[in-house]
């Protein structure tokens, strides 16, 4: 088929669009290459939900442009929504109806005939292992059962571009590796991947490259490797067994790894930052060196790990300050109404 | 020991995802051409039916409320208005049709609201469909709730001695002259629902605007009896040239002036109101 296009599936420039006092995008650019999974990271009200809103045609900029495959989101809109599909935040299937009854709806809205549009239902309920719930209200599914019909609906006509927004907030450990696998699988097919998301670890397990939103404007974008390398790709956690150790243990830290440590509010836990880049091991390695440090100078260690940065880890080396709390996301969705 | 039963309940089936499976569906097959605007908005009425058919709460609305209208102001004000409630039924059942469904139109705008809160309506604006097919398929689904209404009201009227001169032909025609108005009317509360915030508020505003419409009207009394500046309103309004029309045709004449009046204040709800709310429904 030769519907799929090469370059680039999203061009933007400066987008912006406020809400009221809240610049939610404040000059956003992106670049996102066609056939790849591209991740847009950020804490909460970052502009996430506002840029996809954007782009899938849902919500005017104020200024700046974006073209998707090459037509613009607001003169060529109806071009646009021929080859784009939207899994927002919340259902955007109807709750009322079954799953069968959802997936045939929208088969038919996109011009399908009656049988054709129950065999794709049904084919896609198999496939997305919702046979069994086919016939039954989407309100009685489960988050994950939810979350693979909301993708199922989003797939019926093979969008050329899929905006996932936070796909797998909420949900457990099983269903996320679930909607991983099942967003492997359609990039595999040639269809290009918007996703949101909080998380640094599923930007990494899925992105070929990520933007980093703060503040409605992208301020890093690389590949998970460049990213974490500019932020040095692991962080130590330290519990000691006495808090009066800790100024001891700091400097040891300090001398073992030569980076700043930080003294967490809880009296007994350190925080170090490991294999920044240009050291001459890597993180594990400089950890272990550190741990041995600690057991030579009589210092006791109640708990110990070594993980990759987390989103606010991220946040803070670009930043300098933390990933924006929960309740400004609120206001944004609000705001987008 | 204890007697341990161990039960036999069926885990279960836990989904992993297939390639295989997952890559029969993905293969992009030929796209077919887009449904016509009509075809989009029957679809869209569809769904309006599946939603009747799992949520059949949602008729009470349409059937409760319009028996109560119609047994309370028959015999609170039969007496008075006319010798007899039987007497003052003939004058007043296409009027309390009217006004039942007129009222019951404002639920369409709340169903809105309530649509796009839950997200729903995200995707069927990303859809490359006639846009405003969504909404008027919404509003077909209503259609079949002001005809079940009228019907309704239609039969306790029967049943308590309405008795009516211009026959089945003249009450379906007084139905389908009530329907071609709430289909217009719809459109305001489309506009109201997708303005307003809540369903609450789509309701408050409802009130304001159904309860002076419907009472300032000659559905309950002739306006003769009014002093002039209410007269004034109640003729020019378009509830009065509907209940002037039904109340014609129902008792088998017609009442042409009314219903020019009536079908102009239609189309100016469309034009006026359908152009607002695609207005607003593609630019949130």
């Amino acid at each position: 088929m030769s519907r799929r296009t090469t370059g680039l599936a999203i061009e933007a420039e400066g987008l912006t669009r406020s809400f009221g006092e809240t610049r939610a995008l404040a000059g956003m650019d992106l670049q996102v290459p066609a056939g790849t999974v591209y991740g847009l990271l950020g804490p909460n009200g970052a502009g996430k939900t506002t840029a996809v809103r954007v782009l899938a045609t849902l919500l005017r900029p104020d200024g700046g442009t974006a073209r998707v495959f090459g037509h613009d989101v607001v003169t060529e809109a109806d071009t646009v929504r021929g080859r784009v599909s939207l899994t927002g935040q919340y259902a955007s299937v109807d709750e009322d109806l079954t799953g069968t009854e959802n997936l045939v709806l929208l088969a038919r809205l996109l011009g399908l005939r009656k049988p054709a549009a129950r065999d794709r239902a049904a084919a896609l309920l198999a496939a997305f292992g919702l046979t069994e719930a086919s016939d039954r209200q989407v309100k009685k599914y489960s988050g994950g059962m939810r979350r693979r019909i909301d993708i199922a609906a989003s797939i019926l006509n093979t969008p050329d571009l899929l905006f996932l927004d936070e796909p797998t907030t909420g949900l457990d450990p099983r269903s996320r590796n679930q909607v991983w696998e099942i967003v492997r699988a359609v990039v595999s097919h040639g269809t290009t991947v918007l996703l949101t998301t909080q998380y640094l670890d599923e930007a990494d397990q899925l992105a070929g490259r990520i933007a980093v939103v703060d503040h409605g404007r992208v301020i890093a974008e690389g590949t998970p490797g460049e990213l974490k390398s500019s932020v040095g790709s692991g962080t130590v956690h330290l519990r000691l067994r006495d808090p009066g150790q800790r100024p001891q243990a700091e400097k040891v830290l300090r001398e073992a790894l030569n980076v700043p440590v930080q003294l967490a509010a809880d009296p007994v836990a350190l925080t170090a930052r490991v294999g920044e880049a240009g050291s001459d091991l890597d993180a594990s390695a400089q950890a272990a060196r550190a741990l041995g440090d600690l057991a030579r100078a009589g210092i006791v260690v109640d708990d110990f790990s070594l993980g990759q940065p987390s989103l606010d880890e991220v946040f803070l080396a670009l930043t300098d300050h933390p990933a924006v709390s929960a309740d400004e996301r609120d206001d944004e969705l609000e705001a987008a109404r | 020991m204890s007697n341990a039963t161990t039960t036999t309940e069926r885990a279960p089936s836990v989904y992993v995802p297939s390639a295989e499976a997952l890559a029969t569906v993905l293969a992009p097959g030929a796209r077919p051409p887009r449904p016509s605007a009509l075809g989009a908005s029957l679809t869209f009425g569809w769904r309006a039916l599946l939603k009747i058919k799992h949520v059949p709460e949602q008729l009470f609305d349409v059937t409760a409320f319009p028996i109560i209208m119609v047994l309370m102001f028959t015999y609170l004000f039969g007496g008075a208005l006319a010798d007899s409630p039987r007497d003052y039924l003939q004058f007043f059942l296409p009027g309390i049709m009217v006004t039942s469904v007129v009222m019951i139109t404002m639920y369409t705008g709340v169903g809105l609201n309530t649509d796009i809160e839950k997200g729903v309506f995200d995707r069927f604006r990303t859809l490359p469909v006639w846009r405003p097919a969504a909404l008027v398929g919404m509003i077909f689904g209503d259609v079949l709730r002001y005809i079940l209404a009228a019907v309704v009201i239609l039969g306790v009227g029967l049943a308590l001695g309405f008795r009516p001169d211009g026959g089945v032909a003249g009450v379906a025609a007084g139905i389908g002259l009530l329907v071609i108005f709430s289909f217009a009317f719809s459109w305001v509360w489309t506009f109201f629902g997708l303005i307003l915030r809540s369903e609450k508020s789509v309701m408050g505003v409802s009130m304001m605007v159904l309860f002076p419409l419907t009472f300032l009207s000659n559905v309950f009394v002739e306006p003769s009896t009014m002093p002039g500046w209410l007269q004034a309103f109640v003729n020019v309004n378009p509830v009065s040239q509907l209940v002037a029309s039904v109340r014609a045709v129902m008792s088998g004449s017609s009442d042409p002036s009314a219903t020019m009046w009536l079908l102009a204040w239609s189309a100016g709800f469309v034009l006026v109101f359908g152009t607002l709310t695609m207005y607003k429904y593609n630019r949130r």
